[in-house]
């Protein structure tokens, strides 16, 4: 049995359509990231899969149960914790916990050991009220709360926007070691590091699925040659890159540009020559293999 | 013509007991891209605010666009434009409305607020949407619309807050173009951001731990330093160091 099933979804607001024919599965135990814009349609996909909206056409299920007929079971059998910071901000970090328990029918004794490695950062904050801790611990509290009564599928949308590449390393941890304990992990992220520490990605673009593959089948089919270039003054190299008639497409990437070129038989000497006769310094030119990013990058083109 | 759009020399905010901002001191180039990181709770929002005005250092000195920290946070102001993911333009006014709103603000000339509004669009290709509303905007147009707007009255510098937090690879990079130019025509760029690759389009760097400044440079020299291939590696060697965890 897949831990989530998407047949066909579709869903629209007015004349915006939010998601046009969807299907995928998530695998029970599977760590499984949904990646694209604001506005690509993964918020409504949680929605739909947490039985919070219904979708206009098609099915879905979560462990077995229908989201429309069997909502219910849905419901007690799911974590879910939604992009936007949706505790009890004027309630302390034990009460938010104990309310969230008790609603499940449970304790926050009782499911400790899941949440442990995550609730010690926060428990000294236990009487602190929520709106008043930092973004990190906010998210801390957040996933502990959507774990207190020990889901089997765990929906996360957006967990890390706005939460430092410390914080984040830290989640990402904890989302490995919840995968360990067998639970099945449903995320959205825009960054493109997390996409690659999935077990599968899907990329997602206005309500589309673009592609879904492993980290590595996506990076094996970008298909083409894929070049770094740095040199001196890499605000103007870009559009010098571009100019160029033999690249296809250049764009920023940290400290180097990346460029597609039209032709594989794309020599380097002579652009090297180019960049050279228009003054640039330091020029350095490699070809390298593509990352997840590069793919989404080229996917979205599209 | 000074020389620092930013200058500040041992700057300090405590709040009660709690000491957010620790007797910084930095300089930002005019026409400078410098990116301000540090993890949530180091204290950049808070040495954010006083840059822009909105607070007063305990102690210190400082200028932000040659005016004084302490005495002349009006002027500051009105030199400077702001821009967040959080809060950057309002979706229930028009896309001229809010250039026209904002124009206002920062004491655009009256007279000039229509030729350039004008200008704006075109430049933008917005003229078709002049009368839409903002909250029907895709994000990347909204967020071209947003840094237009926080730079519309030419100011010494632009701040600009997590602009591109929650945002897609390929509207990461439109913005991040748009303020390579803004840079070449000469404003200042004050940047936080927790991407690291928008650390290396910055000219300089800072990294803040638990309200310090731990390191200063640009991004090459940084990594050449710490002996790390990335601003990544960088920013882990620092920030985990941090104690403080609020």
């Amino acid at each position: 049995m897949s831990a989530i099933e998407i047949n066909n979804i579709s869903k629209t607001y007015g004349t915006t359509t939010a998601l046009d024919n969807i299907s995928f599965n998530v695998k029970e135990g599977e760590l499984f990231g949904l990646i694209g814009a604001d506005g690509a349609g993964k918020t409504t996909l949680f929605r739909i899969l947490t039985t919070l909206i219904l979708a206009d056409k098609g099915s879905a299920s979560v462990n077995g149960f229908d989201v429309i007929s069997q909502y219910k079971s849905i419901r007690n059998d799911v974590g879910y914790m939604p992009g936007r910071f949706s505790l009890y901000g004027d309630m302390t970090v034990k009460e938010n916990l104990d309310f969230f328990a008790s609603v499940f029918g449970t304790t926050l004794e009782q499911n400790r050991d899941l949440i442990e490695d995550i609730y010690c950062q926060i428990e000294p904050f236990n009487n602190r009220r929520s709106a008043k801790l930092s973004g990190g611990m906010k998210q801390k509290l957040a996933l502990c709360c959507a774990l207190i009564h020990k889901p089997s599928v765990l929906f996360l949308d957006e967990p890390t926007t706005g939460v430092d590449p410390v914080s984040r390393k830290e989640f990402w941890e904890m989302l490995h070691k919840l995968k360990k304990k067998g639970i099945s992990i449903l995320t959205s992220t825009p960054y493109m590091d997390e996409a690659g520490q999935c077990d599968r990605i899907a990329f997602i673009k206005q309500g589309k699925i673009l592609t879904i593959d492993t980290p590595a089948g996506i990076i094996d089919s970008f298909g083409e040659p894929l070049f770094a270039v740095s040199a001196n003054n890499m605000h103007t190299l870009l559009k010098a890159v571009r100019e160029y008639p033999e690249v296809k497409n250049c764009y920023t990437f940290g400290e180097y540009h990346h460029f597609t070129v039209r032709d594989v038989k794309f020599k380097k000497a002579g652009f090297l020559s180019y960049l050279g006769s228009l003054g640039y310094e330091n020029i350095s030119i490699n070809q390298i293999t593509a990352t997840v990013e590069d793919c989404y990058l080229k996917l979205s083109e599209l | 013509m000074m020389e620092y759009a930013i200058d500040v020399n041992n700057l300090t905010k405590k709040f009660g007991n709690f000491t957010a901002v620790d007797n910084i001191s930095f300089n930002v180039k005019r026409g400078e891209i410098f990116g301000f990181l540090g993890a949530n709770g180091a204290g950049k929002t808070t040495a954010m605010r006083i840059l822009c005005g909105l607070s007063f250092p305990t102690s210190g000195k400082g200028t932000v666009a040659g005016y004084d920290i302490a005495t002349q946070s009006e002027n500051i102001k009105k030199s400077i434009g702001y821009m967040s993911q959080k809060f950057s333009l309002y979706d229930d006014l028009k896309v001229w409305e809010n250039i026209r709103l904002f124009a206002g603000i920062y004491g655009v000339p009256e007279k000039e607020i229509e030729p350039r509004t004008e200008e704006l669009l075109k430049t933008l290709d917005f003229t078709s949407e002049r009368n839409s509303l903002v909250s029907k905007l895709p994000l990347g147009w909204k967020q071209k619309l947003a840094f237009s707007v926080a730079i519309f009255h030419n100011p010494c510098i632009v701040f600009l807050d997590e602009p591109t937090g929650g945002v897609d690879p390929e509207t990461r990079r439109q913005f991040w173009e748009m303020i390579y130019e803004a840079s070449d025509r000469g404003i200042t760029v004050f940047v936080t951001t927790h991407y690291m690759d928008e650390a290396e389009y910055c000219d300089r760097v800072s990294i803040m731990v638990d309200g310090k400044i731990e390191a200063l440079d640009t991004p090459l020299n940084l990594k050449n330093k710490f002996r790390v291939n990335s601003m990544e590696e960088v920013f882990y060697l620092l920030a985990r160091k941090a104690t403080r965890n609020e």
